[in-house]
């Protein structure tokens, strides 16, 4: 019996590795720390309540940025661990093995359960007070969304510690993913990880677009949304086109795997170039997924900054959507050498080349933005400044690698490894930090320390170039991507040194982020104004932060740039719009279905991941009692009384 | 001279430690910041050209007529993007500080136009010029691409010498049918001449680079590709697996080494003298995960590469044990992307796959 135990324990949880030792450690005491507060404090009600059950946009996108910086810390970690083991020649610091699954493990981290819950919690804590709205369409889908999200990157996670991780690379092309090459079950928890939270991503896209679509305050048309806006509702209209496109790759891999069919085998008429085909389809839009958000927290932060309107707003909308409709006919580009033939990538080719148009267009109107503004430079805009460079340079890399032909040569090579990080980190993860800088006043209601803050961005942009321009040239060299060692008669020692350095800037960036949210909190500035930087859209003409029901009236709007002309008015001495009487306002109940939900999937998530149908089955029985329950629930929603809504507005130091 | 790069960069990132340490960080202090970061960007580069020059920069540094052309082409394509790239940057930077607000002075300082948000000319302008550059790239690029298809035979006057390159687990073999030997991580062959590879997978899709000589392509179990490269001189190139197949993936490199016709046909001979043969049961054991040494094979199994190519084929519609096959790899072939069959015309191709539909119902 004990012997049993003991094979089993040995084959579930992962073993032989100091370093995952030292992790099973770490986590162990974490989980017990955090238990013990939440009990000693007595917060595990206050936890409930206030944050598991919520249905408030603006905590769900708190939760969702706090989640997607602990998945920032593990990648970052992930990231480290590579560039120490690349640092010097043949160095045996992590074995093949090992280093396969922490790049494997990096890029999905950082796409999947970095960037896209950063990018929904920046979706949800600004668009509704942004277009004057209330809450989400779906407030309840929204909830379920994040807690699918949650347990999906959880579930991806625990296979650091039990079963072993998957290391097929962050897309897992057969037939190195199936079970003839990965027959551990990494490569499962890879898929239902993905597959649970991708549900989610899908609600996401589709609640906002609703959002978006439907809940404008009265007056906004779509030609009077603000940029980021717009840039939501291009990336969602995006994720509902694509995340299908992943979610059917997965299950088929999935009946590959699990049902032993031949979608993507090498025998029985299977064929990995379908495979190949397919997760680009989703995988190319997906990385416009996340670069056109950022695109639009620039388009704010620049007008802001600047005390001028956006230049070229028509411009502006017509390139994101044409960038968003191009990325569908672009993914070819990623298998160039595959043999397809002169027709099929020159016409590849050419649609890649395309986005690079309305990309440019876009990077003239920033600059035509500031033209002729006021510029000041706090920490929003320094990332904003430190954009512009970087993703010109990325930009013109890729245009680079989309000529075919020369592709040949950069394809699979550090080339490669530097463009995307050029563009995805000075692209995606400085847009999301110039936003989350940029909004944090208004879902906190206090401002972060500027000077710890500039001391981060510097070390990050040093740090970024540092890291990534020796790896152009390393690919120039003939560095290919995924190796774990080199020999020293390469010549790549010297470069490879200088990127790992430069990887290392970029983490002590990251820690003085942290001790930039702490040092704030301990010493607070709280915002009183509710407008800290000078803003423009609605967002900004509320209480910081923001009242539960967001608007105690629901804001008229005439113009783009609305609370700007209203201050315009103003300070003019016009007399300020006139608000209607306040009313009962109607808002959606909080619900525990979510969290339960999510957790079922979770169950049955990892029960297929082993194949324990005596674990899979309750997990799919839990999800269906949880829709079922939620049918049959009237008990949805609930009035604020006006009170109350003048109790909170005088407290917040707002006339009604 | 090496070793400089590291530690030039690290000073400069001291000194803008320093500055960032300075008490007032307002508009002046960013401006100068941005400045330095120009200053450090520009010291990277330099450091690394210095340090990497030439020889090492493998790709810029080309020995064969197709790895020349894509240089060409790299080159044109950089310079197109530098025509818009160059004037963004010195745009960003000449904006940034001339509407930099300064209080105090803003009397005689840089003209604020709050509502000045439309000009149908600038963005004729800015819409237009990378449209134009564009236009060019993708007329240069349709050029090249059917110039340069990795399958298409070049044009010399020497015959082409043919190899048939397998991935395995995690190593190359290297057949030379014409000469009935094999050799497993080692490639040689006469400068000079084309070389006429054929490529297949007996393991996860790798691809098959040699930096010097041209671009890349991918092996693939079940299909055969076709990738013509020739060497311009004698020389010992670089040569790997570029694409991720599975723990060892990284020990695939391998030495390409152009010598003159002489020097590869006593090598020929050499192996043929000196070396064992490979069997069948040897491929199956040699195909077996696992890294390899060099080695050399002084004849090699009838039929070998083209029943790696065919040996998922098998299954495929039932039809019978034809060596050729329907199903992927025969609609791979007819769509004339991988080059033909064993020589086959499209046509004939379309025909079997016809016969064997006809077969099998």
């Amino acid at each position: 019996m004990l012997d049993n135990i003991k094979d089993f324990a040995s084959d579930f949880f992962v073993t032989g590795d100091p370093l995952i030792y030292g992790a099973d450690v770490a986590i162990v005491l974490t989980m017990i720390a955090v238990v013990t507060a939440l009990t000693y404090f007595k917060k595990w009600k206050w936890l409930w309540q206030d944050w598991i059950t919520s249905v408030d946009h603006k905590k769900i996108g708190i939760m969702y940025v706090i989640a997607s910086l602990l998945m920032l810390f593990r990648g970052g970690m992930d990231a480290l661990l590579m560039r120490t083991q690349l640092a010097v020649p043949n160095m045996e610091f992590l074995s093949p093995e090992h280093y396969n699954a922490i790049f494997t493990t990096h890029g999905v981290i950082m796409i999947l359960f970095m960037a896209m819950p950063l990018m929904f919690g920046l979706f949800n804590l600004v668009i509704p007070l942004q277009i004057g709205a209330r809450d989400v369409a779906y407030p309840f889908l929204n909830s379920l969304s994040f807690w699918l999200f949650f347990f999906g990157a959880m579930l991806f996670n625990v296979s650091f510690v039990i079963g072993g991780s998957p290391d097929a690379g962050w897309l897992s092309y057969p037939p190195l993913s199936e079970l003839s090459h990965s027959p551990g079950v990494g490569q499962d928890f890879y898929i239902w990880g993905i597959q649970i939270s991708g549900i989610g991503s899908l609600m996401t896209g589709i609640n906002f677009i609703v959002t978006i679509l439907k809940m404008r305050a009265p007056g906004m048309k779509l030609m009077k949304m603000p940029m980021f806006t717009w840039s939501v509702l291009s990336s969602c209209l995006t994720i509902i086109l694509a995340f299908p496109i992943l979610t059917v790759t997965l299950a088929l891999l999935f009946i590959d795997r699990y049902l032993g069919a031949h979608f993507f085998t090498l025998d029985s008429g299977g064929n990995p170039m379908m495979y190949i085909n397919l997760i680009w389809m989703w995988g190319h839009p997906e990385v416009y997924i996340v670069v056109l958000p950022a695109f639009g927290i620039f388009s704010e932060i620049a007008a802001t900054f600047s005390k001028k309107r956006l230049f070229g707003y028509k411009s502006m909308v017509f390139a994101l959507m044409s960038i968003s409709l191009f990325s569908f006919f672009t993914w070819a580009h990623h298998f160039f050498t595959m043999g397809s033939g002169a027709d099929v990538n020159a016409f590849f080719a050419i649609t890649t080349m395309l986005i690079a148009i309305p990309t440019g267009v876009k990077v003239f109107n920033w600059l035509f933005t500031m033209f002729r503004g006021k510029l000041s430079f706090p920490t929003p805009m320094m990332w904003m400044l430190g954009f512009i460079p970087c993703f010109v340079v990325g930009g013109m890399t890729g245009v680079l690698l989309s000529v075919a032909p020369a592709d040949f040569q950069f394809h699979n090579s550090y080339f490669l490894i530097a463009h995307f990080h050029q563009v995805l980190i000075g692209g995606v993860a400085f847009g999301y930090f110039a936003g989350l800088y940029y909004w944090w006043p208004k879902v906190f209601g206090f401002k972060l320390n500027e000077k710890i803050g500039k001391w981060a961005f510097w070390l990050w942009n040093i740090g970024f170039y540092v890291c990534f321009m020796p790896q152009y040239f390393l690919g120039l060299m003939g560095m290919t991507r995924r190796v774990s060692s080199y020999g020293w008669d390469k010549g790549w020692y010297e470069l490879n040194l200088t990127s790992t350095i430069g990887g290392f800037l970029m983490g002590i960036g990251f820690l003085f982020q942290v001790w930039q949210i702490l040092h704030s909190i301990k010493f607070m500035e709280k915002d009183t104004t509710g407008d800290p930087w000078g803003g423009r859209t609605l967002e900004w003409s509320i209480p910081s932060p923001a009242p539960m029901y967001n608007f105690a009236t629901v804001p008229r709007v005439s113009e783009k740039d609305a609370w700007w002309e209203e201050k315009q008015r103003i300070a003019q001495g016009l007399a300020p719009t006139p608000k209607p009487q306040l009313e009962p306002i109607h808002m959606p109940k909080n619900s525990g279905i979510p969290f339960i939900m999510s957790a079922c999937f979770f169950v049955a998530g990892f029960g297929f991941v082993f194949d324990w149908l005596w674990m899979a089955i309750p997990g799919l029985v839990g999800v269906a009692a949880c829709m079922l329950y939620h049918s049959f629930n009237y008990n949805t929603d609930y009035y604020i009384p006006v009170d109350e809504i003048k109790r909170t507005e005088a407290a917040a130091g707002r006339a009604v | 001279m090496l070793s400089m790069a590291p530690s030039g960069i690290m000073l400069t990132g001291r000194r803008c430690r320093v500055m960032a340490r300075s008490k007032k960080m307002g508009e002046m202090e960013m401006v100068k910041g941005l400045r330095r970061l120009a200053t450090v960007l520009s010291l990277t580069a330099m450091a690394v050209l210095m340090t990497g020059c030439s020889d090492k920069l493998v790709v810029l540094n080309p020995k064969g007529e197709i790895g020349k052309q894509q240089l060409d082409l790299i080159v044109i394509s950089s310079l197109l993007c530098l025509v818009v790239l160059v004037p963004v940057l010195v745009l960003t930077f000449y904006i940034v500080w001339r509407y930099r607000h300064k209080p105090g002075q803003s009397a005689k300082s840089a003209k604020y136009d709050p509502t000045w948000e439309h000009s149908t000319k600038l963005e004729a302008i800015w819409w237009g010029i990378p449209i134009v550059i564009i236009a060019i790239l993708a007329v240069v690029t349709v050029k090249y691409s059917y110039k340069l298809e990795p399958s298409k035979p070049l044009e010399h006057e020497a015959k082409p010498i043919v190899i048939q390159v397998t991935s395995l687990d995690w190593k190359w073999l290297f057949q030379y049918p014409e000469q009935g030997i094999a050799s497993v991580n080692y490639l040689q062959f006469p400068d000079n001449v084309p070389i006429e590879f054929r490529l297949t997978s007996d393991a996860p899709m790798n691809s098959f680079w040699i930096p010097q000589l041209g671009g890349q392509i991918y092996t693939m179990s079940g299909m055969e590709m076709k990738l013509n490269l020739i060497a311009d001189e004698p020389g010992s190139y670089m040569g790997m697996g570029a694409n991720f197949s599975g723990k060892d993936f990284g020990k695939m490199n391998f030495t390409a080494k152009a010598t003159s016709q002489e020097e590869f046909d006593d090598w020929v001979k050499q192996v043929k003298g000196s070396s064992p043969a490979l069997t069948k049961e040897g491929y199956e054991q040699l195909a077996l995960p696992g890294v390899s040494e060099v080695e050399t094979f002084s004849s090699i199994p009838e039929g070998l590469f083209e029943q790696i190519v065919h040996k998922y084929g098998e299954h495929q519609h039932g039809s019978g044990s034809s060596e050729h096959q329907h199903g992927s790899n025969t609609e791979h072939a007819a769509s004339g992307t991988s080059g033909s069959m064993d020589g086959m015309t499209a046509e004939e191709m379309e025909a079997m796959n016809h016969e064997g539909h006809a077969n099998h119902e």
